[in-house]
């Protein structure tokens, strides 16, 4: 028998990493933004990914509307527990969405768009790590409630996934303009791309060594024998991708190391899997336990085993057409 | 601050101010995008420049418009949870999975297409560029036939069961997306897009035309914009006449609000023009009134008994003022919008459309008028569905989160403050955008800057843009 509940978790599950995976490196382009104060470097910048922002943000669309509907329990008692890191995620986004269109309309304001676009990015981020770190940490519920106060997200914990999370994005941003621009401007996207690899690696010692001591499930899940034969891998790959991007980076080429920093997201993501399965609330509801009615998820296996696979198709295409690199006074704008 | 606040209320309240916000956008992008690939169509057909200088002219108008839309409707998909997580929890199963496909069918096809239709002309050629449009103007229309037939199972449920932990189940999907309500909800609302479309483009023609009668782009946009709003607005209000009669049948009380009927009339029901309904004193002061004809339209018979709100216990009542104004509010533009196509009919027919001054004068008026009428028409039927979410079934007031009213009143707040400040400077770039007349070689969206200040050769940009 095959249980609906674990395909759709890993459904939600690939949701949220396309998103991270997407956005991921739009939102890393913001919070670069004011390392580039030049107008020209700063159009470029734009121009990268003016094309394809739009389709990048409608992932985290599909992971609010999925949830609900896959999970309603879960996002019933998430959102409420999340409350003001997520409120200030959405105002983040508003701000940066609508710089996009906004910076070219005017030449008086621009620069305030320009930090609209650069502060709301670094909010959003920011409140996407925090809110990641709070729910590792744990929530708390009671009957199908959060029953938590409403500054429990905010703990050592959360701030610092909170800073791990913007280090990462700047370094999928930095790595994406190694890969989408030339001159000057990559030149100094490969300088920063070699600051923020550290960082980043940084930031994920920290967090892997401060997970396990925030509950027992975690450390027995990644060091109790036999589970480590299984987890051991993770950290393993991680070193050998760390490896092959140091390579990339000094080596100068444009288009590993965008990937590779990608790849270190994946495995990053699948360590965050492999400690908080089987709960979605982390110690206090699972996946089984929040699952919408089997009816509810058939109904939408249907549409999302034919209409991602087209989605993929299509984003891909977009990307294609606007491949290689842009260059100053000749982007699609 | 907010101490001794309901947090129910405030949460209605964000609710109401996200929501008025964010349809605006939507409303204007669903009728801008079939509008957009009708001008790309006729480019293609005709060869016409000015086809594809209006289409540039729009899009660059779109571009803003849609990136406003997509940001105000992020916050809308996840307020769901925020603010009423009650709610969620229990018709997640239901709305969620309608919701879901809402993103899947709609909104990745718009975005995934955007791009292209912005910025990929030269890129991709005519026919793909075409192609591109249509994704993303049909991608507006499945969006509304997902979200209203969300909205339509909230205010008549259908096909529906309840499960062991409170939460409502579709025992027959086809039920809970056609519900009884949704095929009269989608026409009306798509018909709304298109007119309050067609008067943005028309005021912006007439706009043009009081300055330059002879401008090529000004004159087929305002022409256009008249046939649409000349044809659609009768039709549009044959189906709210029809959307009405639907709703007496399935939501009797906000029909009662709307006609401002406290008391039932046995031998026929006045048709209550004006007046102060006093939701407390359960009357209408100052009425002013035609007897007998609230029957004769809403039964089609001048003495059909009308039950009034005194057959509903108080505690289901709509507040009846607000449901009142707002109906009479969009209704009275409908009739100004059917007057404004029939003048414009009439100026065609003697050869004064692009003369006359008096037409372009009110047709700029009336720009806003469809914007108005959209609000007012969801503030009279969210209004009017009150006291509850999910109609007959699960109270407002049992849908809300478990929240404090200061952290709800405080991202109120928050809301109200970036809303103000990012929409209006949008509008303000709208507007700054119309106020520009359509020109030859009209460019699209947001050149880039150094071929922008030239301010011309846009041709060769474009061909530059290409690789």
């Amino acid at each position: 028998m095959i249980d609906l509940t674990i395909i759709w978790a890993f459904i939600i599950a690939f949701a949220v990493f396309v998103y991270v995976v997407m956005d991921g490196f739009d939102l890393g382009l913001g919070i670069l933004f004011p390392l580039f104060p030049q107008k020209a470097d700063r159009d470029v910048i734009m121009n990268t990914v003016a094309p394809v922002w739009d389709g990048n943000e409608t992932w985290l669309v599909l992971g609010g509307g999925g949830m609900m509907a896959a999970f309603p329990l879960a996002y019933a008692v998430l959102m409420p527990a999340l409350y003001t890191p997520m409120i200030a995620m959405l105002l983040g986004l508003v701000f940066r969405g609508v710089a996009f269109e906004f910076r070219w309309r005017t030449q008086k304001a621009r620069n305030k768009w320009d930090l609209a676009f650069a502060g709301g990015s670094l909010v959003a981020t920011l409140a996407q790590g925090i809110a990641l770190g709070a729910i590792l940490q744990g929530i708390h519920v009671e009957g199908r409630h959060y029953a938590g106060g409403w500054w429990d997200w905010l703990t050592p914990f959360s701030v610092l996934t909170g800073i791990a999370l913007v280090i990462g994005y700047a370094l999928l941003g930095a790595t994406w303009l190694v890969m989408k621009t030339e001159g000057g401007l990559r030149d100094r996207a490969y300088h920063l791309s070699w600051i923020l690899l550290i960082a980043m690696l940084c930031a994920i010692g920290a967090v892997s060594i401060a997970t396990p001591f925030l509950a027992v499930q975690y450390t027995q899940r990644w060091f109790a024998w036999p589970n480590i034969i299984l987890t051991a891998p993770v950290p393993i790959a991680v070193a050998a991708v760390t490896a092959l991007l140091l390579r990339a980076l000094g080596s100068k080429n444009d288009h590993q190391p965008f990937f590779l920093t990608l790849a270190l997201f994946a495995l990053s993501y699948a360590g965050l899997g492999i400690s908080m399965y089987p709960y979605i609330v982390p110690q206090s509801i699972t996946i089984w336990q929040a699952a919408a009615p089997a009816n509810s998820q058939i109904f939408m296996l249907f549409g999302v085993s034919i209409l991602v696979p087209l989605i993929l198709g299509y984003t891909a295409w977009a990307y294609w057409v606007f491949r290689g690199k842009v260059r100053p006074g000749h982007g699609y704008h | 601050m907010f101490e001794g606040w309901d947090a129910v209320v405030l949460a209605r309240a964000q609710f109401a101010f996200t929501m008025s916000f964010h349809i605006v956008f939507p409303a204007f992008s669903i009728g801008l995008a079939s509008y957009l690939a009708v001008l790309e169509a006729l480019w293609l057909i005709t060869k016409r420049e000015v086809f594809i200088n209006l289409f540039n002219y729009w899009l660059k108008i779109f571009a803003v418009a849609f990136g406003m839309g997509v940001v105000s409707g992020i916050v809308m998909s996840y307020q769901f949870g925020t603010n009423w997580s009650s709610f969620a929890d229990k018709t997640g199963p239901v709305i969620g999975p309608m919701m879901a496909y809402e993103v899947l069918t709609a909104f990745f096809l718009e975005a995934g297409f955007l791009g292209v239709m912005l910025f990929g002309l030269s890129r991709v050629g005519p026919r793909l560029h075409f192609l591109a449009t249509m994704m993303v103007a049909i991608g507006t229309l499945i969006s509304a036939f997902w979200i209203l037939s969300a909205n339509s199972w909230m205010q008549t449920p259908a096909g529906q069961a309840v499960n062991a932990d409170g939460q409502f189940v579709a025992a027959d999907w086809l039920k809970v997306i056609f519900n009884p309500s949704f095929p009269y909800r989608l026409v009306h609302m798509v018909l709304a897009a298109y007119l309050t479309t067609s008067l943005v483009v028309g005021a912006v023609g007439a706009w043009h035309l009081l300055r330059d009668q002879h401008l090529a782009g000004a004159r087929v946009m305002f022409s256009m914009a008249m046939w649409m709003a000349t044809l659609v607005a009768p039709i549009q209000i044959l189906a709210g006449d029809q959307h009405g009669l639907n709703t007496l049948e399935h939501q009797p009380a906000k029909v009662m609000a709307m006609e401002g009927h406290f008391q039932s009339h046995k031998d026929g029901a006045p048709l209550i023009l004006f007046g102060w309904p006093d939701q407390k004193d359960a009357k209408v002061k100052y009425a002013i009134e035609v007897p007998k004809l609230s029957s004769l339209i809403l039964k089609h018979s001048l003495d059909a008994p009308l039950a009034g709100l005194d057959t509903v216990p108080r505690e289901n009542w709509p507040p009846v003022p607000i449901t009142f104004w707002a109906f009479r509010i969009m209704v009275g533009l409908g009739f100004l919008i059917m007057g404004l196509g029939l003048f414009s009919l009439l100026m065609r027919w003697r050869g004064m459309l692009y003369q006359s001054s008096l037409l372009h004068r009110f047709a700029v008026t009336m720009g806003p008028a469809g914007f108005i009428a959209v609000l007012a028409g969801w503030i009279t039927t969210e209004t009017g569905r009150q006291p509850f979410t999910v109609y007959g079934l699960l109270r407002t007031a049992d849908s809300a989160s478990p929240l404090a009213a200061p952290a709800v009143g405080s991202s109120l707040i928050a809301f109200i403050i970036v809303y103000f400040v990012v929409f209006i400077a949008g509008v303000i770039y709208i507007l700054r955008l119309m106020a520009q007349p359509p020109h030859p070689g009209e460019q699209g969206p947001a050149t880039n800057i150094p071929a922008r200040a030239a301010g011309i050769t846009p041709a060769a940009g474009a061909v530059e843009g290409a690789r």
